[in-house]
This record gives C-alpha cells, sequence and structure tokens, in this order.
C-alpha cells in the first residue's frame, strides 16, 4: 500500500513523515521519528502514557491516526523543557519524588500541563479527575496529586 | 550505625536518574533500536488447553519480509523427569513456558514466533503459520483442578500416588493445635477466596536482542535481574553465558511480574536465525493473558482464643493457583499469614495446584497478601466475638523479640507491635465516621530477603564518585544509594552518580525483588566506599610521609588523626583525586557478597470506607500505613513503596480480578475491563514510618516494598463490614458482587 506523507509541526519544529494509513501518532512518534518519550502502556486509550496534545488539545497518542497530524501541531513530553530549563512540573515532579519507575511519568506531566493551561488553580478533585485517564502502578497517585497542586500555587504565585 | 547525625541518609534528595525520566529520555527496553533491527511477533494458542500435533510454518516463512520463525524446536528442551532449577524457577516449566511443547496449557500460551521487516509483516505471518490442536477439556479454577475427574495438565504430577494436579505442598507446624484449641474459650472458622490479579506495570515486557554470527549475544529488556536474563536466556538457547551481556534498560514497574523471562530467548533465537537484531514488544492484551499474574486462593482458617484475647491456637489451608506450571507462592502465604503473632500452636499447610490459566509469578509479597486476607478477616471476626477493640486483640497477641515463629525464625529486635500502638493513638482511629461509612484494621508480614550483591565504587580524576550496583533501578534505588555514599564519603550527595552495571560490567548480583535490593546493595556499596576511604586515608599518607593509620577522613578529606601525627592541612577528596597517579594510581573499590541478616517487616493498617448502597461502589475515603521500615534511607520512596502497595491493595480488593468466559478464556484482558484504581479512585494516603533500625545491616535497613500490600485487602473487607455490617469473605468487592449482598440484605429485611 502506498504511504502516505504528512507535514505537520512537532514541537515548534516543521516536520515531515511517511506513514502507513493505519499507523497511530504513536507508532510514528516512537518508530519513525525516534521521540521515544511517550510510552505505550495500552495501545487502547485506558493508560494516558502515550498523552501528546494536538493543537493544545490533550489526546491519546495511540488512539490518534498519524495521518491526522497534517497540517496540525503537536506538542510531546520533548518539548516541554525549555532547553536545559525543566517545566516547572518537571521541577516539581523531581523535588516530591512523584515518580517512581517513570514510565507513566511523560504522560502525566504533558496530561497535568493541559490542566494547568486551562485551569491554573484546580482543587485537588479537579486534579483526580483530571488525571483519571493517566494509569501509574507505582506512586498510588499521592506524590503525583501534591507535586502538581504545588506546581499550580507556584505558578500563580510567580504569574502574580 | 554510627550516632552522628545523618546529612543524607534520611532526606529524600533528588534522584540521579531523575531529569532523564521527567524529560522522556530515559532508554526503557521498547525504546532501543539498532541498526538493521528487524521485529518479533509471537502466535498464541487460542485454546485453553489442546495437545499439539503439528506446527506447519512454510506460508509464515514464504510471506516477503519474513526474516526468521521459531517454534519449540529452536527452544532448548528440558525432559520432564529431572528438576533443573535456576532460582526459584525451574527450566523445565521455564521451556514450555517460553513456547509450547507438547501442550498449549492456557490461551495466550506462546506455540510459534516471527521476525520480519514490520510489525505489521510479522502479524500477518502469524496468522499464516497453521497449527494442527487436539482441542482437551479445561480446568481453571481451583474447585475443578482438584476435583476427582478433573483434566490432568501433567500426567507425570503425582499427589498421593496418583496423576493430579496438585504440585506440590508445603507446612509449618508449631506446639499441638488440637490441644491448643482445646483450651480455647472462642474459635473462629472461616473460608475465603481471592481472584487472580495481575502486577499491572504500565510498561509491557520488551527487548531487544542481537546475536552475531559467532553467537555474541547482546540483551536489552525490561527485567528486574540482568543476570537472571543471562542465565534464563543461556539455558534456554544453548549460547553460553559468557556470549551473552544483558543490559537492564530502564524499568517501567515489575513488582514481581519481570522476575522470569518471556521474550529473550525466544528473540535470541530470532535474531541467530535470521542475522539481525530483533525487537520485540508485548500488547498489553498479551501482557494480560500470558504474563503473571499471581494467584487466585481458597483459604480456610481457624483460629482459637481464651476469654481474655490471649491466642493459644491458630490453624489455615490455603490452595493457591500456580498457572500451568508449578510454583505458586505458597511459602509466602503459609510463612506470613500469621507471622505477626505470638501464638504457641499454629499449623499451615499449602497446596500448589496447577490449572489452565498463565504461569503465575510473583507480586510483592508473593503469597502473603492472599494469607493475611484470610487470617486477618478471621482476626476482624475474634476480636467481634471477644468483645476486644481489634487493634487491642493484635496488640495483646503481638509477636515480639524472642517470639518463635511458625516458619522458622525467632525474631530479634522488630517493631510489630509500635505499629499497632502507633495506629492505636492516631487521630484516625478516633475520627468520627458518616452514614455508610466504615473502618478497618489489619497487619501484615514480609519476610525480606539478603542474597548476592555488587558494586564498585570508582573515584573520577575530578574528585567525583560513580557508584555501579547490579540491581536494576524499579522505584528511585539510585537515590538511596547516593545518600549512603555522599554520607560516608562526607561530600555532598550531588557528586555521586549511581549506575545500574549490565552482566559484562559488573559482579553477579540477584533480582530486583523480595525487598532485597537496598538492604543488598546499601551493604556493599558500603563496604566498597570503606574500602576507598582506606585507600585515600593510604595517599595523603604517603603525600604527608606519616603512617596511614595517622590518619582520619572526615567532611570529604583526610586529616591527620591528632597533634602528634603531625600538622598538616587536610586533603580532601578533589585534592587527592588530582594526585593519585603522581602517589599511587586510581582509586576505586569493588565488594562481591552473599548478603545475611535481613530481618522481616511488618505494618498496621487503617482504612475508612464508604458504601454507596444504591450502586454497589465502595470508596475508599482515608487510608493510614504504619509500618516499621527500619531505617528509611530516602524517605519519601520509601512512603512511595507505601503509597503505591496501599493502592495496589485496594485495586486488589474492591475491583481487579480475571474474568475467564465459558471458552476458558480472559474476558477482559485490557486496561478498561481489568479496573486498577484511578487517580480519582483513592484518597490522599497517610504514612507513618515507624524506624526499628535491623542491627545486623550498616544503615538498618529492613525492607519496605513488600509489606505495604499485605494489610489492605483484609483492611478493607473489614471497613466494608464496619460500614454495612456484611461480611466478604470472597474478592474483589467489586460493585456487581456488593450490590448482590445488599439486595439480599434489603429482601431478608422486608
Ligand atoms: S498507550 Fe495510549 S492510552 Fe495507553
Ligand atoms: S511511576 Fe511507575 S507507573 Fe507511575
Amino acid at each position: 500500500m502506498a504511504k502516505l506523507h504528512v507535514t505537520t509541526t512537532i514541537n515548534g519544529e516543521p516536520t515531515e513523515f511517511l506513514c502507513e494509513p493505519h499507523h497511530t501518532m504513536l507508532d510514528v512518534l516512537r518508530d519513525n521519528l525516534g521521540l521515544t518519550g511517550s510510552k505505550e502502556g495500552c495501545g487502547s486509550g485506558d493508560c494516558g502514557a502515550c498523552s501528546i496534545t494536538l493543537d493544545d488539545r490533550l489526546v491519546c497518542s495511540c488512539l490518534m491516526l498519524a495521518a491526522e497530524a497534517e497540517g496540525h501541531e503537536i506538542k510531546t513530553i520533548e518539548g516541554m523543557a525549555e532547553g536545559d530549563k525543566l517545566h516547572p512540573l518537571q521541577q516539581k515532579f523531581l523535588e516530591m519524588a512523584a515518580l517512581q519507575c517513570g514510565i507513566c511519568t511523560p504522560g502525566v506531566l504533558v496530561a497535568a500541563d493541559a490542566l494547568l493551561k486551562k485551569n491554573p488553580n484546580p482543587s485537588e478533585t479537579e486534579v483526580r479527575y483530571w488525571l483519571a485517564g493517566n494509569l501509574c502502578r507505582c506512586t498510588g497517585y499521592d506524590k503525583i496529586v501534591r507535586a502538581v497542586l504545588e506546581t499550580a500555587a507556584e505558578m500563580r504565585g510567580a504569574a502574580e | 550505625m554510627s550516632e552522628m547525625t545523618n546529612k543524607w541518609i534520611g532526606t529524600s534528595t533528588i534522584r540521579p536518574d531523575g531529569v532523564d525520566k521527567v524529560v522522556g529520555r530515559a532508554q526503557y527496553a521498547a525504546d532501543s533500536t539498532l541498526p538493521g533491527m528487524i521485529w518479533g511477533k509471537v502466535l498464541r494458542s487460542p485454546h485453553p488447553h489442546a495437545i499439539i500435533r503439528s506446527i506447519d510454518t512454510s506460508k509464515a516463512e514464504a510471506l516477503p519480509g519474513v526474516k526468521s520463525v521459531v517454534t519449540a524446536k529452536d527452544i532448548v528442551d528440558f525432559s520432564v523427569g529431572t528438576p533443573v532449577p535456576l532460582g526459584i524457577q525451574d527450566m523445565r516449566w521455564m521451556c514450555r513456558n517460553v513456547m509450547a511443547r507438547e501442550k498449549a496449557l492456557f490461551h495466550g500460551h506462546p506455540v510459534a514466533a516471527v521476525a520480519a521487516m514490520s510489525a505489521d509483516i510479522a502479524a500477518k505471518a502469524c496468522e499464516l503459520i497453521e497449527v494442527d490442536y487436539e482441542v482437551l477439556p479445561w480446568a481453571i479454577e481451583i474447585d475443578d483442578a482438584i476435583a476427582p475427574d478433573a483434566p490432568i495438565l501433567h500426567d507425570f504430577i503425582k499427589f498421593e500416588g496418583k496423576p493430579s494436579n496438585i504440585a506440590g505442598t508445603l507446612e509449618h507446624k508449631l506446639g499441638d493445635i488440637e490441644a491448643g484449641f482445646e483450651e480455647a474459650d472462642v474459635i473462629v472458622e472461616r473460608s475465603f477466596d481471592t481472584r487472580p490479579v495481575h502486577q499491572g506495570y504500565i510498561e509491557p515486557h520488551a527487548c531487544l536482542v542481537s546475536v552475531a554470527a559467532d553467537g555474541k549475544t547482546t540483551i536489552w529488556s525490561s527485567s528486574q535481574g540482568q543476570f537472571m536474563v543471562r542465565a534464563m536466556t543461556a539455558f534456554l538457547t544453548g549460547i553460553p553465558q559468557s556470549d551473552i551481556r544483558a543490559i537492564p534498560a530502564e524499568i517501567g514497574g515489575g513488582f514481581g511480574g519481570k522476575t522470569i523471562i518471556y521474550l529473550e530467548p525466544v528473540a535470541a533465537m530470532l535474531s541467530k536465525k535470521s542475522g539481525r537484531p530483533v525487537k520485540m514488544v508485548m500488547t498489553r492484551e498479551e501482557v494480560m493473558r500470558a504474563t503473571g499474574p499471581t494467584s487466585g486462593a481458597k483459604s480456610m482458617v481457624k483460629i482459637g482464643a481464651k476469654k481474655d484475647g490471649t491466642i493459644v491456637s491458630a490453624q489455615a489451608t490455603h490452595y493457591l493457583q500456580a498457572g500451568a506450571f508449578p510454583g505458586s507462592p505458597i511459602r509466602g502465604a503459609c510463612g506470613c499469614c500469621f507471622a505477626p503473632y505470638d501464638i504457641p500452636n499454629v499449623y499451615t499447610l499449602g497446596y500448589d495446584v496447577v490449572s489452565n490459566r498463565s504461569k503465575v509469578a510473583a507480586y510483592r509479597a508473593p503469597g502473603s497478601p492472599i494469607g493475611a486476607f484470610a487470617v486477618e478477616s478471621t482476626m476482624d471476626e475474634l476480636a467481634e466475638q471477644l468483645g476486644i477493640d481489634p487493634l487491642e486483640l493484635r496488640l495483646k497477641n503481638a509477636a515480639k523479640q524472642g517470639t518463635k515463629a511458625a516458619h522458622g525464625p525467632v525474631y530479634p529486635v522488630m517493631g510489630y507491635a509500635e505499629t499497632v500502638k502507633a495506629a492505636l493513638a492516631h487521630d484516625h482511629y478516633k475520627a468520627p465516621l458518616g452514614k455508610f461509612q466504615g473502618r478497618g484494621v489489619a497487619s501484615g508480614y514480609w519476610f525480606n530477603a539478603g542474597g548476592e550483591s555488587s558494586a564498585q565504587v570508582n573515584i573520577t580524576e575530578d574528585g567525583n564518585v560513580v557508584v555501579t550496583t547490579g540491581h536494576p533501578d524499579i522505584g528511585g534505588s539510585r537515590a538511596s544509594i547516593a545518600n549512603i555514599t555522599a554520607e560516608l564519603l562526607g561530600i555532598d550527595y550531588r557528586r555521586v552518580s549511581v549506575l545500574i552495571g549490565d552482566t559484562a560490567t559488573i559482579g553477579y548480583s540477584n533480582l530486583t525483588g523480595g525487598s532485597r535490593v537496598l538492604f543488598a546493595s546499601a551493604m556493599v556499596v558500603t563496604q566498597s566506599t570503606e574500602k576507598v576511604i582506606e585507600t585515600l586515608k593510604g595517599l595523603a599518607a604517603k603525600i604527608w610521609g606519616i603512617p596511614a593509620d595517622a590518619v582520619t577522613w572526615s567532611d570529604g578529606a583526610a586529616r591527620p588523626a591528632g597533634d602528634n601525627a603531625g600538622k598538616f592541612e587536610p586533603l580532601t577528596l578533589e585534592q587527592l583525586a588530582a594526585r593519585a597517579n603522581e602517589s599511587g594510581g586510581p582509586i576505586g573499590a569493588g565488594t562481591q557478597l552473599n548478603t545475611t541478616g535481613a530481618e522481616g517487616g511488618f505494618a498496621t493498617h487503617i482504612c475508612d470506607v464508604e458504601v454507596d448502597v444504591e450502586l454497589g461502589i465502595v470508596r475508599v475515603v482515608r487510608y493510614t500505613s504504619f509500618q516499621d521500615v527500619g531505617k528509611a534511607v530516602h524517605p519519601a520512596y520509601v512512603e512511595g513503596q507505601m503509597q503505591g502497595g496501599a493502592v495496589q491493595g485496594i485495586g486488589w480488593a474492591l475491583n481487579e480480578e480475571y474474568i475467564y468466559n465459558k471458552d476458558g478464556k480472559v474476558d477482559n484482558p485490557g486496561f478498561l475491563d481489568y479496573r486498577m484504581p484511578v487517580c480519582s479512585d483513592v484518597p490522599m494516603l497517610d504514612n507513618v514510618m515507624i524506624e526499628v533500625p535491623n542491627p545486623k545491616h550498616p544503615q538498618g535497613v529492613r525492607g519496605v516494598g513488600e509489606v505495604p500490600l499485605v494489610p489492605p485487602l483484609a483492611a478493607i473487607r473489614n471497613a466494608v463490614y464496619n460500614a454495612l455490617g456484611i461480611r466478604f469473605n470472597s474478592l474483589p468487592m467489586s460493585p456487581p458482587r456488593v450490590l448482590e449482598r445488599l439486595d439480599a440484605m434489603r429482601e431478608a429485611a422486608e
């Protein structure tokens, strides 16, 4: 079958790739583009380890066809830090030990970032429901939720 | 242990491997690629039990893009007659689990594998493989497997002289239980059952294997032990261990489930036959069907006590599912279930039962949560019958230093009673409860372990430190190692890098598992660092021209021991490192040890639930864990273990279970229907760390990772009883099951 040619923007870089029509964005990120920060935990939209944003909307890249990236803007965990400056969420996750094995961490960070962009002052309940699509088997979520709340508070402080 | 105040040990430093993990750069097994790499896929049995009459791979081999095909013929055959043990595994079962040989024994059992230019082609080729099966009757549940007319999985397994699905038994005895029960005023006897649950690590099994034309083999894989990977792959492929280099990738969770291998020997044979590196990654469905889980079980418990609450006799029988091959965790169930208590007469008996399910693998304190669920639930009822507070009953019977446990040891200094006292004193235990809310408690024990470990500590020319150990870091152990090394050397922890060595670069080390890693690696790191300090002192002595024993080491520098040693300015680690080449050469030391002195860990949990009586949903609303952690070298990651274990327990108690359909297949092999707790299912989790240091360890480490999964099952079940007055002796307490009991209660009330 003929491959599709896709023109898109990934983490601010104009990017072109070829893919099969049935390939997911996650397949292409990981296997064609070497962006392996997005993880495959389930391939069915149930774990959030593959979370990316498509035009600033949070999506599971395992549920998105790669061809759908045409003309759109994609951001992945690899685009979260600016140069060697970590995003405040990344910094806080490190400081508060909000990761153990770390396999869920890229997806959780991308999802948490999307939350704070939408709602800079979430309640604990809002954080918990927003992150309900990101499975973590190691942490029991406690430290993740605390790190997100604390980052939000700091970012609000910095913004004032 | 030194009485000095610690600067790094006991502080929650930032882990040395953290930045790579938060920017998405850390390399997990599925993230690796090699030049010329191709993709492997496994064909799996569609039947739960079937004789494999023949396999025809010719059509698959003819498909363009296919590079190699492997079946059981390519895996070393260990005949069933003689045991070939490797650690706790037996190669007779491993070779048949990795690739079905005479029979397919569960739905999802690997039958053949293909490597091709793309994963799509490999999957297509699998469909072209023709397998001639003779389908046999199957047994999934324990009762079906031990029934007199049960289909027998393995003819060679005999029990009481006859072919059987009971593959083995284990018993522990202390005193005389019959005499004990005669003395009892109250006896409670109950039966329980639990369903198999999966470890549920978020990263599926994956590996990348390259076998060169001369047989030199490199393996990157997601595993809890690179040395285990090397040995098992060597056994199953015939490649000598010295030709295999197993490199531990970062590991995305394991919880015991990655202490055996599934893909590595298959990928090795696909690579050998194709001459190309082969990557294999399981789908989530493959993980659920063909790896893990831990056992489902049936348990019978009988406990007898005097009126004042003194337990005089206790007995438990546990039947545990092993899956398709022998090896369920009966030792954990039988050894741990009464271990928190000082009871004069104890008898436990375990049965290892095979059935047509995937072979079980270790899961966090293997067997212990199952045993504790039965015993701690019975304890709750005993407390009620005696009219004693359930924590007071536990305190009255608490094991302490000098207690003889049924599984063997006489306990040394330990902190079980302290966990119960802390729970009794905690405000959680006194907080008021609302309507349909209830509170439960339970305790738990895990043996912990030591074993083989190796470390190398090297000083760089710029005076920093590189520590290499042999244990995959599954939950932040590198941070603890950095704390310990920095503490001993008296330097900032950020000057210590911690690496995990591969099988070619570091000495033999046993698995990451059993709550043994920090216990064992801290010992070898401590010894290596002490040797390095001796070297550093020797260098300073040489530079100063005084005897080595006239030099001391403190705060990161060599200093003269006293005034008569001479007056010299301290020489720092950096200064000594810079001058190493002129004064004696490289500074480094390694240690290899079979570590001993691990001591058990105990925990007590308090849990509050609220039940939605319309929907049958049980919600955990407050949770507090009390655990004797020995010494918390890195408190935040100790808490992380306690919190993570509690939530796995919440999943086990309330929702997780394998559901088999009438065709003997798992109906819920994905995260949508196999419902692990998500963020919105759980509250914040409180932890009380009680530190009773292990006197046999340089830092007082006991091991902390397993115990947190032991008490939750019964704590939650006891809380549900407290809320509803309904005793669930069978898990999970999922909404349909809770509703069924509520409806029955409502009907009975009408
Ligand atoms: S891999 Fe996409 S949600 Fe799990
Ligand atoms: S840290 Fe391991 S799954 Fe979240």
